[in-house]
């Protein structure tokens, strides 16, 4: 006799939805639109619901969590404010292309479109910020519209997906069956590359005197860290890495060169403006990486796999371009170079290296190290070494953010996870909490800095609750940093409004969340202070370290430079004009 | 250059404004879209036309195949290929200036579909620059209304694009 289906009511389904996906954590805040569902989640046990205090925090603690394990996030929050208190995170992940699936309530069916309390247009407020989304109109819809959700957030060129559910919805009641698979006519992600092209790239890599590999967050959200790493081994040429894909070839490696772009490093910069061959893998020549357009790689043959069409040729026009999912076209690409006859032409390659190591001797990230005041470079390298280089890093978005992908050297992927594309403040400290649930055995620090922070504070007390211990890292300046260094640079240090007077006294607000204060305030104080921090595995510790005012991000590519026309930091601006 | 692009797209509440919200939001033209269910009542066939350098239509066309809805894309001048459009036209046609008109009708294989004692009302087809032409040729001043559907393009031959 065939099995006869559960009949379920569409808050049932939802729960039942995403535990048969395989969910475990879900981040939300309920409110009327969703009580039907959240009186449903009170009754199982299967998936762990997260309050948060802002609907911002759930969105960018679920993309943490996404960011760190690589399984979708997934977020649950009402109608109307509920939603567009989610929109900042949802935009944020979508930037980086990070998988998210964020349920949004909805007033019931019947009264769309009437100005209902709490009525907002979710799926069109959400439109261009999410890789798709959906408003579901029948309960009978519900379970299928759950999996294709998960289905297309996870799968191709990743990204946020809205369901939006109206509150009759989750009354309703149908039978259940979570469907196996999905087939869409309409969305049919590439994975493999084209062969013709593969055996193009294979000649044009092969033929390089001076390569370089530009690899970014493709590699990371693709899985290919490993693939990446045999295929630069097995060639020998310099990799840089994005600012989103770093820890995609290990940064201790000694063919790594450092991160490029705006504030990369003077060798990888001048490596790219150099190279004869760029081979772009996963990265999609953002703005902040380029610099000026006309001013790119004017000597170079250009290969760009990329699992996004739209990626390649987007800014910066490719000589050989393939399509596909990098880990596929990597593992295509290896044996290919290894059976052929032409090795790639060590003369040349070793001039090469000659002239990276050159630009490296500059010493491009040296800080003054004698002074008494903290300088924020100071404390990040030494986070990174007493954790080994292993912990899971966030950031907020800065001048501390581009010193930690500058001093934080990452081996692992998945480890380094910052707002690249949006921008983010606030995204620190709840996407460190995300991190945390996903992996309480790890240590996780939020690098951040004052003003950031406080932007999702609030969030302190999700980290009481669920018992998440991460150790904060505040590079106090008492300026917005990145504003101000642009202030100097370009408004004559008019400091417009960049000046956070009346900061709070952190070691309390810490404290009075229930967690660990701590202000460090000397050079001396700083690597004890962390140690400490280190050892306090179960508490949340709020490291607030009053650093250098002053002290700017260098070296630094302005808008409107190449990647040759770097501004080194002034003092070794001096030091290499008398070495020349 | 003017291309003319024709999209296959799910029949969906909200696949139109997926396909308008992108050309807004990246700051591509639209000179006209026409979209309506097909003979499968599940897909829309649009056609829109647009304006750009190739690079920028590559990157259009990529943008829209990337649509979750869209099933898919073609540059109709990659092809041969016929356009058309559809305007209704309103003009104020009153005594000797009546035959004048129905001439002119005639003269670009109009057809009038309405009259009244002062109005004649025209139904035309053809390519743009035609319906352009018609509307040249007569007195802006007795010209009361004009609706035009926008392009509708398909390839000649064989070729056919299918869901």
């Amino acid at each position: 006799m065939a099995k006869t289906k559960e009949i379920l009511r569409g808050a049932e389904i939802f729960c039942r939805a995403l535990k048969d996906e395989g969910v475990k954590h879900l981040f939300g805040y309920p409110g009327g639109a969703v009580l039907h569902i959240y009186d449903e989640l009170y009754k199982q046990t299967d998936i762990e619901h997260i309050l948060v205090r802002h609907e911002q925090g759930a969105t960018h603690a679920a993309d943490g969590y996404a960011r760190a394990t690589g399984k979708a996030g997934v977020v649950l929050v009402t109608s109307g404010p509920g939603a567009t208190n989610a929109v900042t995170g949802i935009a944020t992940a979508f930037m980086d292309s990070i998988p998210l699936v964020v349920f949004t309530g909805q007033v019931p069916t019947h009264m769309i479109g009437n100005d209902a309390f709490q009525e907002v247009d979710s799926i069109g407020i959400t439109r261009p910020c999410v890789k798709h989304n959906f408003l579901v109109k029948d309960v009978k819809d519900l379970a299928a519209t759950i999996k294709k959700a998960f289905y297309v957030a996870t799968s191709g060129r990743p990204g946020p997906v809205v369901v939006d559910i109206p509150k009759d919805i989750t009354a309703d009641s149908c039978e259940y069956e979570y469907p196996k698979e999905v087939d869409m006519r309409s969305y049919k992600p590439v994975v493999k590359g084209h062969p013709g092209q593969i055996k193009k790239a294979v000649k044009l890599i092969l033929s390089a005197k001076k390569p370089m590999i530009y690899s970014g967050g493709g590699v990371i959200l693709g899985e290919a860290s490993a693939e990446l790493t045999e295929f630069s081994r097995m060639l020998g040429y310099p990799v840089t890495n994005t600012l989103m894909g770093l820890g995609a070839y290990p940064a201790s490696d000694k063919q790594f060169i450092g991160m490029l772009g705006m504030h990369g490093t003077y060798e990888a910069n001048m490596a790219m403006h150099h190279c004869d061959v760029l081979i772009a893998i996963g990265a999609r020549f953002d703005d902040r990486v380029t610099g000026d357009l006309e001013k790119f790689c004017p000597y170079a043959k250009i290969v760009h796999i990329d699992v996004d069409p739209s990626s390649i040729a987007k800014n910066v026009p490719v000589d050989v371009p393939i399509v596909g999912d990098v880990k596929h076209v990597l593992k295509d690409l290896i044996p290919l170079l290894k059976q052929d006859k032409q090795e790639p032409d060590a003369e040349a390659l070793a001039a090469w290296w000659k002239q990276v190591h050159d630009w490296a001797a500059i010493d491009c990230l040296k800080f003054d190290r004698t002074t008494d005041v903290i300088k924020p470079q100071y404390v990040i390298e030494k986070l990174c070494e007493l954790t080994n280089g292993d912990a899971y890093v966030t950031s907020d978005v800065g001048q501390h953010q581009m010193w930690a992908a500058q001093f934080y050297k990452f081996d692992k992927p998945r480890r380094w996870i910052n707002s690249g594309g949006l921008g983010t403040m606030g995204f620190g400290l709840p996407s460190a909490m995300g991190v945390k649930l996903a992996f309480p055995e790890e240590t996780v620090a939020c690098i951040t800095g004052e003003a950031s922070l406080v932007m999702c504070i609030q969030e302190l007390s999700t980290c009481l609750q669920y018992n998440t211990p991460v150790k904060i890292i505040s590079l106090n300046n008492r300026y917005m940093g990145m504003v101000r260094q642009w202030q100097e640079f370009f408004y004559s240090s008019r400091y417009s409004h960049s000046y956070m007077d009346a900061l709070p006294d952190f070691v309390k607000l810490a404290e009075s969340y229930g967690h660990v204060g701590m202000r460090i305030e000397q050079t001396g104080d700083v690597e004890d202070a962390l140690k400490e921090a280190l050892a306090l595995k179960d508490r949340t510790v709020m490291m607030d370290f009053i650093t250098d005012q002053t002290e700017n991000v260098y070296p630094m590519i302005a808008n409107g430079k190449g990647h040759h026309e770097m501004h080194l930091s002034p003092k070794l601006a001096s030091e290499t004009r008398e070495l020349a | 250059m003017r291309h003319i692009l024709s999209l296959l797209l799910e029949n969906e509440a909200g696949a139109l404004s997926r396909v308008s919200g992108l050309f807004s939001a990246r700051a591509f033209n639209i000179e006209s879209l026409t979209v309506a269910p097909t003979d499968d009542p599940s897909v829309s066939r649009m056609t829109l036309v647009t304006n750009g350098s190739d690079a920028i239509v590559e990157q259009i066309i990529k943008q829209v195949n990337k649509l979750v809805d869209v099933i898919k894309v073609i540059d109709l001048n990659e092809y041969r290929h016929i356009e058309r459009e559809l305007m209704l036209i309103k003009i104020t046609a009153e005594n000797e200036g009546r035959d004048e008109i129905k001439r002119m009708v005639d003269i670009f294989r109009g057809r009038i579909i309405d009259v009244t004692d002062k109005t004649f009302t025209i139904e035309m087809t053809g390519a743009g620059d035609k319906l352009n032409a018609f509307i040249d040729a007569i007195d802006e001043a007795l010209i009361l209304e004009v609706v035009r559907s926008g392009v509708s393009g398909i390839a000649r031959g064989d070729k056919a694009i299918q869901s």
